[in-house]
């Protein structure tokens, strides 16, 4: 028995990134057109590499829509599982969607000042698709810290006094939350003897009350980490402040970022403290979250209406998005996580355009970037990035306007782009409580904090959509001087890409939520993950294939008999 | 030694916590350090605290799980030990070029009015 060849693409979105960064960073800004191909090259193989992960999962080619693959061939508790089901696979997508948008947009102006850019920018991409495909909780740790690393130099990118005093704090918050996230794993490791999720989530049910006892202290403080980075209140006071000083295209993927804490958080709750399940550890924590997430939705909206500045009302709407993902995980119903998994990817996209457009908006004020130029000199950057070729396009101010309504329908939720759908939805799984079987469904009451969360979230589409049309008239209708700015195809275009990706969300809502449901019906049954992660064997190696040929037994007699040997150059070839 | 152990881990632990605190970048740097420091040391006692229990097994022998000491936290520490090593060095020259830059070590960029 051999690993069919298709088995490795759980591998590329990992490995692509990991080369095309290495490729790159040799090569000096001379080359930056080849630098920029490569990139983008590499992104668009993602981009293809998620497709196929998306028609695998849900078409049948795996078993449940589980993909595993036992890196270095390590049978599943001992070795690094990297595993590939349907929420994975789009986040994967969202996450090549969006980093073609932001390398688009890179290609004028930012990609082409600083060294690292595009080496950086693949490593970011690495860590964030390492995360969502890795299933041991070390090596997440170990991903994690890649994109992190890759994110402080991009926050860094464009270097000017703003960004550093940014990154600074950006920094020390991030090690700070590495840290927890190293305390809550061992802990973790010290109560079960295990750091792979599946054999963590097939032994905590059976775990002794003293041992449970640790993992949840592990857990809550392993969350940490992640409420650190999906910024929930009160752990989310640096993500302003960097989005408003990173460079539109890595502030775009920064609103990413704060997705994958949530993920996280989605698949790790859902597996380890699943509610409903024997054990004293089920149900663990959700109040926390719930609460939480409330708590950061009133922030982040009271953020949005105090900011002046476009870049730090994106950042508390971007507050606002994982706030109420943080509570729709908290609340533990199994049909709001589909409408949130909704949301989540509409308002990446919502915020992420917004951020793009607000570079673009505000050369209506100032039409030569005066920061640009100090960074230019900072760097001593021969090559001078052509001006912005494009004529001064007569519509550019009618695009911004409509780009700009357009994000801010969508970030307040109002119809008729993706965000009503993700709200609508959102409203009709809280007003629809699950029925338990045989009940009768008039009898079903909404418990008082579905109201509440409700209302919060009514209250902060409404702040959100005041914040927005007052940054929006004072910019369009109130400007005195406007002149239409001069914009680039290449900026333009994945501002419109993005937008269009959230018209097509809304226009192709039926089967999109179809998918999304599968997605969470899977991460909703832990026992299937368990089975299929703890049950894939580890392709046996020359020796004992050649030894079960020889008895007449294929496959499966030899993998049981050397559970966990290494076979050399099998999986890695 | 359970007891020492952890009381050092907390000793550390504490200390950095307060340098992070603290205004000045070259303290937080330290604070970090402390930091990471203790957390390497609780990741090591994870696998409990054992005297005369390598986690090597000798050749040619049959390992007896029972006289043998964990390895796998020693080979976490090791990688955060690396991490964090990383993360700090990277920490450092952020810190420099903001002194650079703003002409002050202070962690907001500048000196708070007196």
């Amino acid at each position: 028995m051999t690993l069919p060849w298709l088995q490795h693409i759980l591998l590329v979105p990992i490995l692509l990134p990991l080369l095309c960064g290495a490729v790159l960073a040799p090569l000096t800004q001379g080359w930056h057109r080849l630098k920029f191909a490569l990139s983008y090259a590499s992104v668009l193989g993602l981009l293809a590499t998620a497709l196929v992960l998306v028609a695998m999962t849900d078409g049948g080619y795996w078993q449940d829509g589980i993909g595993v693959y036992l890196a270095a061939n390590w049978a599943a508790p001992f070795g690094i599982a990297l595993v590939a089901d349907r929420l994975a696979a789009m986040m994967l997508l969202l996450t090549a969607l969006l980093a073609m948008a932001a390398l688009h947009f890179a290609m004028q102006r930012w990609g082409r000042i600083g060294v690292h850019f595009h080496t950086l920018f693949q490593f970011l991409l690495m860590g964030i698709n390492g995360a969502f495909l890795t299933h041991d909780l070390f090596n997440l740790f170990v991903f994690f810290e890649v994109m992190l690393a890759a994110s402080y130099g991009l926050v860094l990118h464009g270097y000017n006094s703003t960004r550093l005093r940014a990154s600074m704090q950006y920094i020390a918050v991030n090690l700070a939350a590495a840290l927890l996230f190293l305390v809550g794993t061992a802990l973790i490791y010290a109560a079960t003897g295990t750091l792979n999720m599946a054999d963590l989530a097939a032994r905590i049910p059976a775990l002794p009350a003293a041992s449970a006892g640790l993992v949840q202290t592990g857990a809550a403080i392993l969350v940490l980490a992640f409420l650190i980075k999906s910024a929930m209140w009160p752990l989310g006071f640096w993500l302003p402040t960097t989005y408003a000083a990173a460079s539109p295209p890595v502030a775009a993927m920064l609103v990413l970022m704060t997705k994958v804490g949530a993920y996280v958080i989605l698949r790790l709750w859902l597996l380890l403290f699943p509610i409903g399940t024997a054990g004293t550890s089920s149900g663990f924590g959700y109040d926390a979250l719930l609460y939480g997430g409330m708590a950061t939705i009133v922030f982040g909206a009271a953020g949005m209406l105090s900011s002046d500045s476009a870049g730090r009302m994106a950042g508390y709407g971007a507050t606002v998005s994982s706030g109420t993902l943080l509570a729709v995980i908290g609340y533990g119903q199994p049909s709001l996580v589909v409408a949130g998994l909704y949301y989540l990817v509409g308002s990446t996209l919502a915020v992420a355009a917004f951020l793009l457009l607000i570079e673009l908006i505000e050369r209506i004020r100032t039409p030569r970037s005066a920061m640009l130029a100090v960074t230019m000199e900072a760097y001593a950057v021969e090559d001078t990035p052509d001006e912005p070729k494009g004529q001064g396009v007569p519509a550019a101010m009618a695009f911004l306007g409509l780009s700009f309504a357009a994000c801010a329908l969508m970030i307040a939720g109002l119809p008729p782009l993706s965000g009503f759908v993700a709200k609508f939805s959102l409203f009709h799984a809280l007003l629809n409580p699950p029925v338990a079987a045989g009940a009768d469904a008039a009898g079903v009451v909404i418990p008082g904090v579905g109201w509440v969360l409700m209302a919060l979230v009514i209250a902060s589409g409404l702040i959100t959509i005041i914040s927005m049309v007052r940054f929006g008239v004072r910019t369009f209708w109130a400007a005195t001087n406007a002149t239409p700015p001069k914009l680039h195809r290449s900026e333009v275009a994945p501002i419109a890409f993005l937008l269009t990706l959230a018209v097509a969300m809304t226009v192709e809502a039926s089967p999109i939520f179809g998918y999304l449901q599968r997605a969470s019906a899977g991460i909703h049954r832990p026992a299937d993950y368990i089975g299929r992660v703890l049950g894939t064997p580890a392709v046996p190696g020359p020796a004992a294939r050649h030894a079960a040929g020889a008895a007449g037994v294929m496959g499966a007699a030899g993998a049981a008999a050397a559970p966990g040997l290494p076979a050399s150059g099998e999986a890695a070839s | 030694m359970e007891a020492v152990i952890a009381l050092a881990i907390g000793i550390v632990f504490a200390s950095g916590i307060w340098l992070v605190l603290r205004p000045r970048s070259f303290q937080v740097l330290c604070g970090l350090m402390l930091m990471s420091y203790a957390v390497n040391l609780f990741i090591f006692i994870m696998g409990r605290l054992w005297v005369d229990k390598p986690p090597l097994t000798p050749a040619g022998t049959v390992p007896d799980p029972g006289t043998l000491a964990d390895p796998l936290p020693q080979a976490l520490v090791l990688t955060a030990i690396v991490i964090g090593f990383a993360t700090t060095a990277l920490y450092l020259v952020v810190m420099i070029g903001s002194r650079g830059l703003t002409g002050t070590d202070h962690v907001d960029g500048e000196e708070p009015e007196p």
